[in-house]
Order: structure tokens, then sequence, then C-alpha cells
């Protein structure tokens, strides 16, 4: 399902470049041109793309990695593992 | 009158806004620039969506859509619904997991680390901050456009001192008069200043956690706002009471050339996709992905920013396409200024108390943007230059945060001083100004993907897109060209392109060859599994 994702989103940037439509002046509904309405509907389009991006190929395990590795019971950052005088509360690594 | 009034009353109330935030400021510098990474979804929404809505969206759409009809919506709205989430989705999450875990509130900081390099910093910083000024002029130049446009003829000659009313004077040396500058209207000079003012003001009291807020509340204003002005405009324009009767005989008073893409390459819209991938090097969105509570908080705007662009853009783009048909007159200076055209419409068919409500509406998507620049570039200060090169026992938070906001003012009082020259098209200046970040994605994205991306190969991108950059826009005449394209003959056939296309070219090329050829310089295996850790 991952691939099938990430394939609608090439999919998405192919049809976003609709040249079928370029030269006609057609009111759809009786007031918004094609060419607008097309677009407007690749905006629907993207955002259920990135509806099921977040379903079938959200980055749970960066996720569950980051979790692991901040300490929530001190409510503060781990320290900067390769560059220890980085503070992490001040946020600057030296 | 009418206008001013509510006008002040919407600034007080944002200053208000601010005020509150600042009483639940923790007093660190984390919880200023960050908000203490306690912003969740819908408010990272608001946020996120308010910050990359700019006056480029309203005011900058709808002239764009008057010069080149409605294929401005595809060029850059439905491209940045595909584009932007794209970005969130894979930057974002990625550099949110690393700033939680290794502390990181800005940009140069996660660059220094990655490639062990202190000195990327000092080239990528002015880098950034020179962008983000045009990025600021957009707003502080159109604030005073707007103001400006809807207040004309509100004052008497002689209110204003004279170099404030009458303007600049003629080519041919004819001392300019109120009827050729201010027009009786706010002056725009002014008008921006008190813009840049409110909004210093609430990020100096509110921080991050008050610039979100303002942002949420400043998106939802505009938002709503934005429809009652399509309604507004389109029912006064035609003269018909039902708004759907009205849609119908606005659109089809359209002409052919601006209801279509005829005027438009084909090429040229193609490489327009490119200018979204700013997204991914705005200074000012890295922050604000940094505020994220969770992880969890990116789902909703990744999903929903496609279709909050499509509410804002659309009518817009139908406003503008409308203004070209025969319902309605525009006047030679208004043509000759796209920039007005929104703000001539809204005075022209609103009656004063609409027209006030409106005009509050497009300056909440304007100072939505302003906010978060100012906040950003403070930042930045203290922390990539004051912080690492003074030593973090050098300053305590309170210091932090004065020098933060010395910072912004310089940088603030800079960018109002390019705003008193000859203003250019907003929509013209933005893409200029996005292409520069575009030119830079390569190096965000290689990066966080690819382990071969060397110290030398990051200076190289950076200055192959700098230089790019810098050589294009000189070649426009510094954005006189509107129409500036770079133009390819494959096969006897010529292809515009836009620059941003040439740069990222640039950039991308730069990357991959220099680390290729100095992989001895990569970084050592430890920072490398710091940051592609084995699964």
């Amino acid at each position: 399902m991952r691939y099938v994702v990430w394939g609608l989103v090439v999919l998405l940037i192919v049809l976003h470049q609709d040249v079928w439509y370029w030269d006609d002046a057609t009111l759809v509904f009786g007031f918004i041109p094609i060419g607008l309405f097309y677009h407007a509907c690749i905006s629907v389009a993207a955002a259920f793309t990135w509806f099921l991006a977040t379903k079938f190929a959200w980055p749970q395990d960066l996720i569950e990695e980051t979790v692991a590795e901040v300490n929530p019971e001190a409510g503060s950052f781990r320290a900067n593992p390769v560059n220890p005088g980085g503070d992490a509360e001040a946020g600057a690594p030296a | 009158m009418t206008q001013l009034i509510i006008i002040g009353i919407y600034l007080s109330l944002l200053l208000g806004l601010g005020i509150f935030a600042s009483t639940l400021f923790r007093g660190t510098s984390k919880d200023y620039m960050l908000a203490s990474h306690s912003i969740g979804p819908f408010l990272l929404l608001m946020s996120i969506f308010g910050t990359t809505m700019t006056a480029f969206a309203l005011v900058g759409s709808t002239g764009e859509s008057f010069s080149r009809g409605i294929g401005v919506y595809g060029m850059l709205a439905s491209s940045s619904g595909i584009i932007h989430s794209l970005c969130f989705f894979l930057l974002g999450i990625k550099l949110w997991s690393l700033g939680k875990k290794y502390g990181y509130t800005t940009q140069i900081q996660f660059f220094r680390d990655r490639l062990e390099s202190d000195k990327i910093g000092l080239l990528l910083f002015p880098i950034l901050v020179t962008l983000v000024i045009p990025y600021l002029l957009i707003g502080v130049m159109a604030s005073g456009g707007v103001i400006n446009g809807v207040t004309q003829g509100t004052f008497e000659a002689g209110t204003f001192p004279s170099f404030l009313e009458n303007g600049d004077a003629a080519e041919d040396g004819t001392p300019g008069t109120m009827a050729t500058g201010s027009k009786g209207g706010v002056p725009r000079e002014l008008a921006s200043l008190t813009i840049c003012v409110v909004v210093l003001i609430y990020v100096f009291f509110g921080g991050m956690r008050g610039t979100a807020w303002a942002n949420a509340f400043q998106t939802i204003v505009f938002m709503i706002l934005g429809m009652v002005t399509f309604y507004v405009i389109a029912t006064k324009l035609t003269g018909e009471s039902s708004l759907f009767a009205a849609l119908q005989k606005a659109s089809e008073a359209i002409p052919k050339e601006k209801a279509t893409r005829i005027g438009i390459s084909q090429s040229a819209f193609l490489t327009y996709l490119f200018v979204p991938l700013s997204v991914g090097m705005f200074p000012h969105l890295f922050q604000h992905w940094l505020t994220a509570k969770s992880a969890a908080s990116f789902k909703l705007p990744v999903i929903a920013h496609p279709i909050f662009i499509m509410i804002v853009w659309v009518p817009c783009v139908l406003v503008g396409a409308w203004a070209t048909s025969n319902l309605i007159q525009i006047p030679p200076p208004i043509q000759a200024n796209q920039n007005l055209v929104l703000p001539f419409l809204v005075k022209k068919l609103a009656g004063p108390v609409l027209g006030g409500f409106l005009t509050a509406g497009i300056l909440a998507a304007i100072m939505s943007s302003l906010d978060s620049q100012f906040l950003c570039l403070g930042t930045m200060f203290t922390e990539d230059i004051a912080v690492h090169y003074g030593g973090k026992d050098r300053f305590n938070d309170k210091q932090t945060v004065v020098l933060a906001r010395c910072f912004i003012i310089a940088i603030v009082a800079l960018t109002y001083f390019f705003s008193l020259f000859e203003p250019r098209a907003v929509f013209v200046l933005g893409v200029w100004c996005f292409s520069g970040f575009s030119a830079l994605f390569p190096l965000v994205f290689g990066c966080l993907y690819w382990r071969g991306v060397t110290k030398p190969g990051a200076y190289a991108c950076i200055l192959a897109a700098i230089s790019s950059w810098v050589y294009l826009f000189w070649k426009s005449g510094f954005a006189e060209d509107e129409r500036y394209t770079l133009d390819f003959t494959i096969a006897g056939t010529t292809y515009p392109t836009m620059p941003v296309f040439t740069m990222v070219v640039c950039s991308t090329l730069a990357l991959i060859i220099v680390s290729l050829a100095t992989q001895k310089w990569k970084p050592t295996e430890a920072t490398l599994a710091k940051f592609f850790p084995e699964r």
C-alpha cells in the first residue's frame, strides 16, 4: 500500500500538467472555468492522497525511535551524544 | 474613517492577544522560540497555513490572475497542495525527530552537526537572512498599499507631512501632489510602519506561543472574511442578489484569454512546480515544525493544507479574472500596479464598515506571515551567531531574548527602508524569493536522505544556488522584467522555463558531483550513525 500511495503522488504530479484543458474556456456549473475547476480537483485529490499517506506510509518506526530516545520523565531532551557540550535545553549543540 | 477605526480595533485586538500569551511565558528562551514543543495539531495546522499564506496568496494571486488569468491557480496553488505536503511529510517529520533528539532550534544547527562543519553556518546565515528579506518586503509593501488603497479620499491635504502625502516626483521632474501620492488615504509609508510596529510588539510579548495563537486567530479571520469578500464582490459586481446567479454572470463576462491558459507557456507552467519546494528551506517553517507536540500533530496539516490553499486561492483567482471583464472599469493607475486590484475592488464594492472588516482580513493574512518570519530571524541570530560564538554561558535567557529582539528590529528597519522604493509586483517578488529557497532544497533533502553528502558538496550546493539566483535575478533587472524566463531550444522548438528550474538543477548537480568527488571528507561514522541509525 505504501508504494500505491507514492505512486498516487507521482500520478498527481503528472496529472498537474493538464495540456488537454489549456485553451478550453468551458464554464463548469456555469461559473467556474474548467482549467480552474480541474486544478481545484487536483487540490482535493492531493488532500485524499495525503490522507492515505498518513494511514499507510506514516514513518511510525522513526517516531517510536524518537520517543524512545527522548526522556519523557525528565521533561527535557537527551544531551547531544556526539557533542556532549551541546545543551539540550538551550538548543545549541557545541 | 470607518475603515480606519475598524482596522485600529483589529490591531488592538492582536496586541491584546500577544500580551495575554505573554502571561503564559515560562521565562526560558526555549519557550520563547519553540513554545516548549507544546503545539498540537489544530494550532500547528493554522500556524503553518497562516505562515505560508502571505500577501502573495491574497493580494498577489488576485493581481496575477488579473494580469495572466486563471492559470495562476495551477502555477502555484494546486502545485503547492502536492509539494508543500510532500515537504511536510518527507522533511518536516524527520527534522522534528532530529530536533527533538538533539535539541535543534534552527536549520543551521542541524547542518553544522550533520556536516561536521562550523563554517557552514557563516555561509548559510547571511544567505537565509537575505532571502527572508524579500519575503518580508512582500508583506510590508502590500500592507501599506492595502491600507492606503482602502482609505483614499479620507483625509484633507495637509493632514500628513507633504513628503508623505505627495509621493515621488514624476520622471520629468514635476513635483508630486496628493493626487499622485497618497490620494487622501493613509500614506503607505506610514501604514507599513504601523503594521511592522504592531507585529513587532505582539511577537516581543508573546514569543512563539503568542505568534502561533495570533497566526491561528488571523488565519480564521482571513478565511472567513475572504469568503465574505468573495460574496460581496460577486453580488455587487453583477447586481444579482443570488450568489449562484452572480457567479454565473461574472464568470461569463471573463474574456477567453483570462478564462484559459492561452497566454501561459506549457513549459514555464511545468517548471513552476519547482517553486513550492521552497517550503523545505523556509527558516520560519523549520522553526514551526519543531514546535509540534508530537509527530501525530503533523497529520492534520499534511492532509488539510491542500484544501485550505484551495479555499483561499480559488476565490482570489476568480475575483482577479472577473476584474478583467467589462463588468467593472479598472482605472489605468490600478491596471499599472496589480497589487492594488484587490484593495480597489474592496473599496469600490463594499461599504465602509464591510470594507474595514475585509481590509482587516487582508492584513491578517499579511501579518500572520510577518510574525513568524520576525521571530525566526531573531532566533537564528541568537542561536547561530551570538550563542554559538559567544558561548552558551555568556548570555542568560533574558539577554538572549533581548539580543533576538535587537536583531529583529534591525532587519525590519532594513526591510522597511527597501519598501520605500518603487514597489514591485508582489507575485513576481514572491516567486523570486521562493525560487532562492527552492534552490537550497537539494541541500536539506540530501542531508536527510543521502549518507554520501560531504562538506565540500554542501558548500558547492549553496554557492551554486546563490550564485545562480543572483545572476538570474540581475538578468531579470531585479524583477523589473515580470515575465522573465530562461528559454531552451531543442530540435528547433523553444521552451521557456522558470529561473527556479535552472537554479535547482545547478545546486543539485553541484551537491552530487562535488560530494562524489570528495568522499574522503565524509562525516565520521559516529555522525552518520547519528543521522542514519541502523534499524
